[in-house]
Parts: structure tokens; sequence; C-alpha cells
């Protein structure tokens, strides 16, 4: 697994918050690592620690203050906006604590929309619709996110993070707001994409249970990354 | 790229269509400014189209002439004698007159006139046989008067078709029948061509008109050798003016009238009703651009205040939708679209309602036996499209592009 591109390599990442004028909240003091393609990767911290200030950067959400990030060799950087964009479409599938579907929205239309944004627009509900049966929703697809209980949102959440086959999930906390038993449920869906797709997973989590069902986790500590530890996860 | 835009634009519909009350309010001012634009528009080319109707109706090189004048002071008014029947003979003289074609005598009294036991009221105009040449007129049925009608003091008439229709049910196959005007018998010669709305006050097509000298000899005797208006044509379109001054001279000699005195009567010619009429419309034109103006401008705030709270509003759906890949441009479009359907519907609405009303006046118009037709027209209906697509891109824009420069992360923080 050495000689592989990493799909991830961050070097002396650093974020800095600025409140006010003179205020400055360091989140981010100089982390370093490397995630190599199909690997699934804890990140565990107290709160406030910057993990999800990490997150969005690795998401392209954000930008780093100091530092470099390579994706899949491309210095980030460099990007335009509209490749930033392209990214987050194509590479990247976000999978958030609250969910964040479209409340108007059927459960399909939500898995939809990022095609819509690939330019897809023949066979985008089909898609979906495949989608959404691999994350066992294939008798929801009409209904809204205010009719599905919260793992069935997650769900739809996963469903709408595969629709372009990333070559990552960042999930933030996706077991945050589930009772253990659905979170559990949630948390084999990702890994089982993981193994049967090869997507790179990363995951925010509190739960040691959920971290060592991963193969690595990276305990940050305000901002720095404290130390790795390899679990007996193959 | 089309799909595109139908997908932006089913998605505008439906969140749209989420905020039902609010979207109606707020294009309310639209709607009004876009209805009140087009049911005046509408109004006014219907009342052009008659006017300008009833003007060249009145025949080629028409001048008219009557007694008084609106500019004298108002003292003056009194006592201004009628015009004669021996002031159109005078205008009828080649050497003084050489300017005008035909001069007709024209005298006009309310009668009523009967067939069988229906009766009616309505105008008869009593003239001279060249009155069909200066007012342009032709007969569907039988012949107009006569030289010989006239020097026989001839009890005959020719009638307009709606008279025809009213007293007969028809009109054709009514010459020969006799008629009472003011119960003399007469009898009925020829049925006029329509000619249609006279102004605003029903038809010109129910008159009866009959000789000038039987009138006189039977019907009005007491009004013997008065007439009440002098219609008379030029020899060509560029003599009217030189006519015109002719009949000035001619009637100002015999009216006695002292050098440096007002006219005490008033020479009207076909295009200066036209241009009398054309100032009236570009006004009105004015006027209704200034409204709509004003309307759209209300209107256009009211949906860029809209869109702004709405782009606050939906600032995590925002985020979202740049966190799944969106551009910038793909959130512009989104939002610009959403101002441009509202302001689009209220547009349509605007027209829609405009229309209605037209027609509403129209029909109550028509209960009071007046025609008012409301003509929309297609430049109307795409310029009214046309302006309210643009205020929708123009006062869109700002909160769109607000929009589409949010940052994914503070937009996705957003509560
Ligand atoms: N937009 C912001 N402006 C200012 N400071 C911020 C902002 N976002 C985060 N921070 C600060 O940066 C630090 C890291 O925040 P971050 O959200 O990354 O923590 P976290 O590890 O995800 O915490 P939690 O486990 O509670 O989600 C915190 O001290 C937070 O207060
Ligand atoms: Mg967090």
């Amino acid at each position: 697994m050495t000689t592989e591109t990493p799909v991830i390599e961050v070097r002396d990442l650093e974020k800095v918050y600025r409140l006010g004028r003179n205020v400055e909240v360091p989140a981010l003091q100089g982390v370093s690592f490397t995630i190599y393609p199909g690997e699934a990767v804890a990140i565990m911290g107290p709160s406030g620690s910057g993990k999800s200030t990490l997150m969005n950067i690795l998401g392209c959400l954000d930008k780093p203050t100091r530092g470099e990030y390579y994706l899949d060799g491309q210095r980030v950087s460099d990007l335009s906006d509209d490749e930033l964009a392209h990214i987050r479409n194509r590479k990247v599938g976000f999978v958030f604590q609250t969910f964040n579907l479209l409340p108007r929205m059927s459960a399909l239309e939500n898995v939809a929309l990022p095609l819509r944004y690939a330019g897809v627009l023949r066979g985008a509900r089909e898609r979906a619709r495949e989608a959404l049966e691999r994350v066992g929703l294939g008798d929801r697809l009409h209904h809204r996110p205010n009719e599905l209980s919260g793992g069935q949102q997650q769900r739809v959440a996963i469903a709408r993070a595969i629709i372009n086959n990333p070559s990552i999930i960042l999930a933030d906390e996706p077991t945050g707001n589930l009772d253990s038993r659905t979170g559990r449920e949630i948390m084999d869906l990702l890994l089982t994409l993981n193994r049967e797709q090869g997507t790179t997973l990363i995951v925010v989590t509190h739960d040691p249970e959920v971290a060592h069902m991963m193969q690595r986790i990276l305990h940050i500590r305000d901002g720095r990354l404290l130390r790795e530890e390899r679990t007996g996860t193959r | 790229m089309l799909s595109t835009l139908y997908l932006a634009i089913t998605e505008a519909l439906r969140s749209l269509a989420a905020n039902k009350l609010r979207s109606f309010l707020t294009i309310l001012g639209i709607v009004i400014g876009v209805a009140a634009v087009i049911a005046l528009l509408a109004l006014g080319r219907g009342a052009q189209k008659i006017i300008t109707e009833n003007i060249q109706g009145l025949g080629t090189n028409l001048i008219l002439v009557g007694p008084g004048n609106p500019q004298r002071d108002p003292a003056a008014q009194l006592n201004i004698p009628p015009l004669k029947l021996a002031d159109a003979y005078a205008l009828q003289d080649p050497q003084a007159a050489p300017s005008l074609q035909y001069v007709v005598p024209l005298l006009r009294r309310s009668v009523r006139v009967r067939y069988g036991d229906k009766t009616y009221t309505t105008l008869v105009f009593a003239v001279t046989p060249e009155y069909r040449i200066v007012r342009n007129y032709n007969v569907i049925e039988g012949t107009f008067l006569t030289e010989e009608h006239l020097l026989n003091r001839a009890s005959v008439a020719v009638i307009g078709p709606e008279l025809a229709k009213i007293l007969f049910g028809r009109d054709h196959d009514v010459v020969g029948t006799t008629i009472f005007i003011q119960g003399y018998p007469f009898r009925v010669i020829g049925v006029l061509e329509y000619k249609g709305a006279a102004g605003f006050g029903g038809t010109q097509d129910d008159r009866v008109v009959i000789p000038l000298t039987t009138a006189y000899a039977r019907l009005f005797p007491e009004d013997r050798g008065k007439v009440d208006v002098i219609m008379a044509s030029a020899v060509s379109p560029d003599r009217i003016d030189a006519a015109q001054e002719e009949i000035r001279q001619i009637l100002r000699v015999r009216r006695r009238l002292r050098p440096g005195e007002e006219d005490d009567f008033t020479i009207f010619t076909q295009q200066e009703f036209l241009q009398i009429f054309q100032v009236i419309t570009g006004v009105l034109t004015v006027f209704l651009g200034g409204i709509a103006a004003i309307s759209l401008l209300v209107g256009g705030i009211g949906i860029m205040n809209i869109m702004l709270v709405s782009v606050t509003e939906r600032t995590r759906e925002i985020g979202l939708r740049k966190a799944l890949g969106a551009r910038k441009r793909d959130i512009l479009i989104q939002f610009l679209v959403e101002a441009v359907t509202l302001s689009l519907v209220g547009g349509l609405l605007g027209i829609l309602l405009g229309w209605g009303i037209a027609r509403g006046v129209e029909l109550v118009a028509a209960r009071f036996d007046t025609t008012l037709p409301a003509v929309v027209d297609l430049q109307a209906i795409l310029l009214a499209t046309l302006f309210s697509a643009a205020v929708g891109i123009f006062f869109g824009f700002y909160p769109a592009n607000r929009a589409a420069n949010l940052e994914p992360v503070e937009a996705l923080r957003y509560e």
C-alpha cells in the first residue's frame, strides 16, 4: 500500500478564525497526515479540538490559512472556485450530523440534486432510485424528509453522498443525532460502501466503539494531531 | 440547457408555491401596475379606433361650418345669428370660393318615425343631394336623393340600415314602403350603407335623410331658411387651408363682422379633428407610461425585498447546494429564475386582469349604448411581458448575486 498515490495528503495545515479586529482563534495548528485510497479512518478528539474545521478543509468547503493540501495529487489551493465546486460534486461525498436534506423535496429529488450540478439530466431519477435502493430505502422514494425517521434521513443523505461515485466520503458525526442501534446501522452501511466500492471513508466521531470499526484513528487535540492509532480492524 | 432551465423554473415555482400568500403579495404591485396599464391602453386603443374611424367616416376633404366660436369672449356668445341657406348659396359661387367643390346646407332635428305600430325617435338630416358626396356615403339599396326630389319638395326619405332593421326587421327589400315622419308620409327610396358608431353615443346608422326643401315645406316651416351646419369639401386636400380662408371671408362679410372683430362662427376640418385627437392620445400615452414606470418600479422593489429575505432564510440551503457541487452561476441562475418567475407571473396575471377590466368596461359601456371596444393588441401584451421580465432580472440580480457569493462553510453553519 505504500507506493500508491495518497488520496489525501495534508502538511502543516493551519486554520485561524478571526473574530473581530484582533481576536484570533487558532482552530488548526499544523496538522500533517496522509490517507490512501480505500482506507477507513476515524477522527477523534474533544469538542472544539478542530475536527469539523479539518473536515471542511478536506471537503474543499473551506480554505486553510497556511499549509498544503493535496487531493488525488492535486494542490487544492491552486484551484478556482468552479474547480472546487467540481471536486465537491464528483470526488467528495458529505454526510452531516444534521442530515441537511431539503425539506420540500422528496427523498428521490434530494438524492438526485448533485446530479443536476454534474449536468446529468437524463436518467437522473433512475440513478437516484438505485442509490436509494443501495442504502435500503427503495420503498421510500417519494417521502419528504419530515416523513422519515432520523436513521432513514441519514440513509437518504448517504445515498446523496454516493450518487456521483465519489472517491471519498466525509462524515462529520454521522451518528451524532441517532440512537446507538440506528447509529450502528448507519456505520455498517458506510463501512459496506467502503469495503465494496473501495471508497475512502473519513468519519468524525466521539464514540470509541464506532472509531474502532475503522482501520486508523487520528486523535486531534487543540488543533494538533496528538497521535495516530492503528486498530486491529483489517 | 433547456432542460436545466426547465428544472430551474419548476423548482422556482415550487419554492414560490411554498409561500403562496407571500409570493402573491409580492407580485401584487406588478399585477396592479400591469393591469392598469393594459386596461387603460386597451380602452384608449378602442376609443382611438372608434374616433379615428368616425372622423375618417365623415368624408374626404371635409370642412364643417357652424355658428358660434368658443374663442370669443362669453359676453359675445349671446345672440349669435344662425347660419342661413343663403350663406350656403354664397359659398357655392365659384368666383368667390374657387377652392370649394361641394357645399351642403344641413338642418338637423329630432323626429319620431313610425312604420306600422313601430315608432322610433331619431335624427333627421335635411340636406341637398351633394351630401352623399361630401360624406362619402353609398346606398346598399335603392337611390340617394336627387336634384329633382329637391326641386319638387318630394316626400322621400333615405334611411339608415339600423333604422330599417328597427322599423322593418331587415335592412333590405324596404324601398317603396311608406313611413311616417312626425306624422307626414314619406316614401323610402334608399337604404344607406353601414357607417358604424357615432362617437360615444350610439350609431349614426339609425338616421333619416330627406330633401332640405321638403323639411322647410312640411316638417319645420318655422325653420325655413335656417341651417345648422354647412358641410363643404375642398377641391383637393392641399386646397383645404385656402378653402377655409375663402369661407371665412365670405361669411364675415355676410354676417357683417367689423374688421378686428372675432369670427362668430367656427370652421372645422377633418385634419383639425385628427390633430386635436392625436394631441389627446399623446398626452394619454405619456401619462400611461408614467403609471407603468412607477408601478413597475414599486413592484420591482417589492420583489427585491422579498428575494433578499428569501436568500437570508435559505442561507443553509445555499450552503448545502454548494457543498453538493453547485457553482456560483448555478445559485445565481436559481435565484434569478425565481425573481423573474415572480415578476412574469405578476405580469401575466396583470395582463389577464387588465384585459378583464377593459372587457368589463366595454360591457358596461354597451349597456349604456356606448361602443368602447377593448382592444388588447399583441404589442401591448409583449411589451408588458418583456417589461415584467426585465424588472425581475434587474431587481433580482442583487439578491441572487449575494446568494451566489456566500461562502459554503459559513452558509452551512448559518442558523
Ligand atoms: N466560524 C468560526 N469562527 C470562529 N471560530 C470558530 C469558527 N468555527 C469554529 N471555530 C472555533 O474553532 C475551534 C474548532 O472548532 P470545530 O468546530 O472544528 O471543533 P470540533 O472539533 O468540530 O468540535 P465538536 O466536537 O464540538 O463539533 C473551536 O474553538 C471553535 O470555537
Ligand atoms: Mg464539529
